[in-house]
């Protein structure tokens, strides 16, 4: 993946998005820019709606309200999706997960070219010599024939990143891709991270790892009860808070131990 | 007891194991998991009228005795035109009542699947179909093994009610020689045996299974 030159229209760009659970107005308006090539940090108090952001990104969650464009596919909220655009959705995005959701019953390989082969009909023997590159590059060639279960929490992950990337979407997204790995497994996956975003990958990463975001991510949205409270270069939104919610989670995240 | 009536009768008796109880309980057991399945997805449809009738199915069948079943279907069908052989009644009548038990079986399975295998096979861009078919039914196999089984090994020894319809599966066999020789207790022990015999089999073959699909139990 070649990196792009900075190019003035972002690459993702949502617009008020909306989304109510009953009662429960999660998202209140969140607008959201990521340009190509950049890495785009998610950060905020638990339950201030940075999942179900992600998951609209990928048409797993469907806002109420807002609309959408990711490379050139452009979505209008408003009604509910039709099943072709919610296919364009999965198409333009590939997701991540905290807990993985590798496919238990399928070989490493088998989770990285189901999608390939039998949902984007790619043939068998061009998709499987990719996702043998791509488990390459992760470190994990060898692990090809084994199952799931198998694997170390960090290596489940790295399988979770590349099925993502074997799908060769627009943009890769991330929720918390290190919060249910054991501490001395976080470091493993995150390189894999840092190595994507060195490669030139759009990623939107909602994470708790303040150094990542720190060192990696290209921005930074802050997020608090269903809106972006504030948005900007890490060193500036870590360095400089200009909003006092943002200050206290900083405090608090930072705490004692920093 | 008559040693040289078990030798002679054992023969017979395990042929018509062999031509009657297992060919009826291949038979209902496959054509009875194409019904489960579409009895449990049908529960699981959302769909309020179609899950209503799967509901209804799976009561009924779990709440009437399979004898009285076979007897409705053999008996009584043929007063509204429809006249089956034993056969067909007997695979009938055992199809039926495997789809229900099976049904439940197969919903809790699938229902047993967490919700983010759904997620990641819709993320990876799959239909609902798809993902039921690739990730969420194969898994849900895995689950529904050890009681399929169950069932299977009870369908086993359910056939031989269709010897009241006169179907000439093992009990059937072992009727028609007793019945003239008299040596009730030692032909009927016969039959226990051969039953009990294909029931040991069937377990290891059970035991067998899941140990290969345990490779990777999660
Ligand atoms: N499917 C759902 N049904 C009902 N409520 C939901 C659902 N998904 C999320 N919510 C609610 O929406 C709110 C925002 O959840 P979300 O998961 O987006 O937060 P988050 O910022 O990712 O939090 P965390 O840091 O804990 O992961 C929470 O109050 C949550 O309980
Ligand atoms: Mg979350």
């Amino acid at each position: 993946m070649p990196s792009e030159p900075p190019a003035p229209a972002p690459l993702l760009s949502a617009r008020g998005l909306h989304k109510s659970f009953g009662d429960n107005h999660v998202l209140r308006g969140v607008d959201l820019d990521i340009a190509p090539g950049t890495v785009h940090a998610l950060i905020g108090p638990s339950g201030s709606g940075k999942t179900t952001v992600l998951r609209s990104l990928n048409g797993l969650e469907s806002p109420d309200a807002g609309s959408l464009r990711i490379a050139d596919l452009e979505l209008d909220f408003a009604r509910p999706l039709g099943r072709r655009e919610r296919a364009a959705l999965h198409r333009a995005s590939a997701m991540v997960f905290q807990q993985h959701h590798l496919f238990p019953h399928l070989t490493v390989l088998g989770n990285v070219t189901v999608g390939p082969i039998r949902v984007q009909g790619r043939p068998k023997a061009e998709a499987t010599a990719d996702a043998l590159a791509l488990l390459e590059r992760v470190g994990l060639r060898e692990k090809a024939d084994a199952y799931p279960s198998s694997l170390s929490g960090g290596q489940q992950q790295r399988v979770g990143i590349v099925r993502a990337l074997a799908l060769q979407p627009s943009m890769l997204l991330f929720d918390e891709p290190t919060s249910s790995l054991d501490p001395e497994l976080v470091g493993e996956v995150l390189a894999v991270m840092t190595e994507l975003a060195g490669e030139g990958w759009t990623m939107a990463v909602v994470t708790h790892e303040l150094r990542f975001a720190r060192e990696v991510a290209d921005e930074v949205s802050f997020f608090d009860e269903g809106v972006v409270v504030e948005r900007g270069a890490p060193e500036r939104v870590f360095g400089d808070p200009r909003h006092e919610r943002t200050k206290r989670f900083l405090r608090r995240l930072q705490g004692p131990f920093a | 007891m008559d040693w040289q009536l078990v030798l002679d009768s054992i023969g017979p008796v395990a042929l018509g194991g062999l031509t009657g109880t297992i060919p009826l309980t291949l038979a209902s057991f496959s054509l009875g998991l194409v019904i489960a399945i579409g009895m449990a997805l049908a529960r699981i449809s959302g769909i309020a009228w179609l899950s209503g009738l799967a509901r209804a199915y799976i009561s009924i069948i779990r709440g009437t005795p399979m004898l009285v079943q076979l007897f409705v279907i053999f008996y009584g069908m043929p007063q509204i035109g429809i006249t089956l052989d034993p056969w067909p009644s007997a695979i009938i009548a055992l199809s039926l009542n495997v789809g229900g038990y099976a049904a439940e079986i197969i919903r809790a399975a699938i229902l047993s699947i967490p919700r983010g295998q759904w997620e990641a096979a819709a993320m990876i861009g799959m239909s609902r179909g798809q993902a039921l078919g690739r990730i969420v039914l194969p898994q849900a196999a895995r689950v529904s093994v050890p009681p399929l089984s169950n069932t299977f090994i009870s369908l086993v020894k359910d056939t031989s009610l269709a010897s009241v319809i006169l179907v000439t599966e093992l009990l059937r066999v072992a009727q028609r020689i007793a019945a003239p020789s008299g040596e009730f207790l030692t032909i009927y022990l016969v039959a226990a045996a051969v039953y009990w015999v294909i029931c040991l089999v069937l377990a290891a073959g059970q035991d067998r299974l899941e140990r290969k699909l345990d490779r990777y139990a999660v």
